[in-house]
């Protein structure tokens, strides 16, 4: 099965799909690999491991701070990659998105990431610097593995974009539920019901919802319009106290979606 | 299924595009199509050029360096006076010129980043005097280095908002300038103060200033009958040297020749010079490389594993790991050249420009003239350089002050 089969997949349960997102290597190597183990055992149905990167304009301060404490660590694109196969290793078998810049991928070698990256048990990437308009190699590559890369969508995204990303996103497409950075908000977008029907209008692929959600019941008023949830900065703050911390979150959003 | 078709934008090249946030996307197209607009509109252009005259006080002279151009032996140098400029930089161009966009578009809230503060005080005098509310973000190490500009800003009734996160410099100051404007994308124009960032972006600020280039060729002419050989300009992002170089791009005769920031030197690692050779360690920290930052594709300073760099230069508003990508391509072209010139090289060039013209010159603009000092003993007496003057020392004198009396006690 090809990576992008296994992300649709997910969208497949019966109920809106959970996907936690974590830093690699924040708040050390092992705890990020047990931080993911213990999303997957509160029932995550995919998972969003991020890459860290130095000028990670997309993301407020949660994320940029964590993202930086990875880089102090010494995490490299490369030791992301050994951290996935890693965790396939030891038996974690949810689908999993890379969520990196596009920079360090550039330096990597953009065919030798892709490459190492399917062989390493990444099934699709999310690239938030990385529009359409920017991705034709990169997109190629991904289809010649098999790999998904995930478009997002925003408030902001005109019809015309709408329908772009619908033809190009592969597995699903990552809504940005508000205009803004990454970061838990107390309330979700009023404007998100009105956002999600106008994409829904044009596409079928599954859609996930993404951007300031930081509880249970922001996660169930979201699953009642989309097919995923997407929780970051929530969790991430967990993980500087403990896998346990996360994993407590994470059951409380899981169950939110059932 | 049709297929939407795909328009790549604002490519140099190789260089430029639009790596961005999806949510930009649309706020990009947008001020595209109202630079288009605005650019083909009569009305438009005629109120940018009276306040170019009536409140920048263009054009700016070109300046005959005679005791300069004397005691280097060699060619004639002119120097393009944006030093006179309100404000005291080339930057109040660009400002301006953004400013009335954003208006136009109506939008009333207006963010920017800055790093010398030149362009910091250029957007927050623009917005004072067109009624516009203004937030300007800057890096804490920079509020150090450049208090007085802080303090101009603040009095033109703009906010300052100290950047803490990163190295603390003009990149960080950018990174929040976007974070703000994902934020704010319908209420707020990002003014950019350099020819980078995503596309339209560096198209726009070159246009703006371009007539730096366009003045500087007529008055040249004039004073000398002909073109000059030789055009010099300081490249932090590469807004001043564009807006020099593009009107002479067609003129082939014309060598054009852009100077980075070379810190405490190449090999020390601590410098901003994208188009320097990289270092012959492969494992070094900082490697100049074709990259992504800010979302234009250019030359970047990063290290191995992709991150980007920290640089350092004396100067603030050279202190950028990246430049602008139309440089990148008139490289490749082999239209202009790209050389460097250290923190001391540049201070010493403050000295002997002061002593023998009487015009302090700013930090980044002394780099360029630190070229003219190391070039024109080699050229004949019947060449000619115009070096752009982007920007006057008085921020900078701190700084100065500081450093050559360090020099004098050790010495």
């Amino acid at each position: 099965m090809t990576g992008i089969e296994r992300i649709r997949q997910a969208f497949e349960q019966g109920h809106s799909a959970f996907m936690p997102y974590s830093v690699l290597g924040y708040p050390t190597r092992q705890a990020s690999l047990d931080v993911v183990k213990s999303v997957v055992e509160a029932g995550a149905d995919l998972l969003e491991l991020g890459v860290p990167f130095s000028d990670p304009l997309a993301d407020g301060p949660t994320i940029q701070a964590a993202t930086q404490k990875s880089l102090e660590n010494g995490t490299t694109l490369k030791d992301c990659l050994a951290m996935t196969r890693d965790l396939r290793v030891q038996g974690v078998e949810t689908p999993a998105l890379l969520m990196g810049y596009i920079n360090p991928i550039l330096a990597y070698g953009m065919e030798q990431f892709v490459a190492d990256a399917a062989e390493s048990g990444v099934d699709g990437f999310i690239v938030p610097d990385l529009p359409p308009e920017e991705a034709a190699e990169f997109e190629s590559l991904c289809v010649a593995h098999g790999l998904a890369l995930v478009y997002l969508l925003a408030p902001t995204s005109t019809p015309e974009r709408i329908k772009l990303v619908a033809e190009k996103s592969k597995g699903f497409i990552y809504l940005v539920s508000l205009t803004g950075v990454t970061g838990a908000r107390s309330e979700v977008s009023s404007g998100l019901k009105e956002f999600v029907s106008r994409v829904r209008a044009t596409t079928d692929t599954p859609l996930a919802v993404g951007f300031g959600i930081g509880n249970g019941q922001q996660a169930r008023t979201v699953a009642e319009l989309a097919d995923g949830v997407i929780v970051g900065s929530a969790l991430v703050k967990r993980a500087a106290e403990s896998p346990q911390a996360v994993r407590e979150l994470a059951e409380e959003l899981r169950h939110a979606l059932n | 299924m049709t297929t939407s078709t795909i328009e790549v934008k604002g490519k140099f090249g190789p260089y430029g595009g639009q790596f961005v946030p999806e949510t930009l996307m649309p706020a990009l197209a947008e001020l595209e199509q109202a630079y288009e607009a605005a650019k083909a509109d009569p009305e438009f252009q005629a109120e940018f050029e009276h306040l170019l005259k009536t409140y920048v006080g263009r054009p700016s002279p070109l300046t005959f360096a005679g005791r300069l151009t004397e005691k280097l032996g060699g060619a004639k140098i002119y120097l393009k006076r944006e030093d006179l400029n309100h404000t005291g930089a080339h930057k109040i161009n660009n400002a301006l010129g953004q400013a009335l966009l954003a208006k136009r578009m109506g939008k009333q809230r207006i963010v920017a980043e800055t790093g010398a503060g030149q362009h910091g005080v250029g957007t927050a005098t623009a917005c004072a005097l067109l009624g516009l509310e203004c937030i300007v973000y800057m890096g804490e190490v920079d509020i150090a280095r450049q208090q007085p500009n802080v303090f101009r800003m603040q009095l033109a009734g703009t906010e300052v908002r100290p950047v803490s996160s990163g190295s603390r410099t003009l990149k960080d100051a950018i990174n929040e300038a976007i974070r703000d404007w994902v934020t704010n994308v319908e209420t707020t124009h990002y003014l950019l103060g350099s020819a980078l960032g995503p596309h339209p972006y560096p198209t726009i600020v070159r246009d703006f200033q371009s007539i730096i280039g366009h003045e500087a060729h007529a008055q040249i002419q004039e004073a000398e009958g002909r073109l000059p050989d030789l055009l010099i300009a300081c490249v932090g992002g590469g807004s001043n040297a564009i807006g020099l170089f593009h009107a002479f791009v067609d003129d082939k005769d014309v060598d054009m020749l852009g100077v980075e920031a070379g810190g405490s030197g190449i090999e020390s690692g601590k410098h901003a010079a994208r188009f320097a050779p990289p270092p012959t360690d492969a494992e070094a920290k900082v490697q100049p490389r074709l990259g992504v930052l800010h979302g234009t594709k250019s030359y970047v300073l990063q290290t191995p594993d992709g991150q980007i760099a920290e640089t350092h230069s004396i100067s603030a508003g050279l202190d950028y790991p990246s430049v602008g990508p139309e440089h990148a391509w008139l490289r490749d072209q082999e239209r202009a050249g790209y050389t460097y010139a250290t923190d001391d090289e540049a201070l010493e060039a403050v000295k002997v420009l002061s002593e023998l013209e009487g015009i302090i010159p700013a930090l980044e603009s002394a780099h360029a003239v630190a070229e003219v000092i190391k070039r024109a003993p080699k050229m004949s007496k019947d060449n000619v350089i115009v070096v752009n003057l982007s920007g006057r020392g008085d921020k900078d004198l701190d700084t100065i002050m500081r450093e050559l009396g360090n020099k004098k006690n050790t010495n």
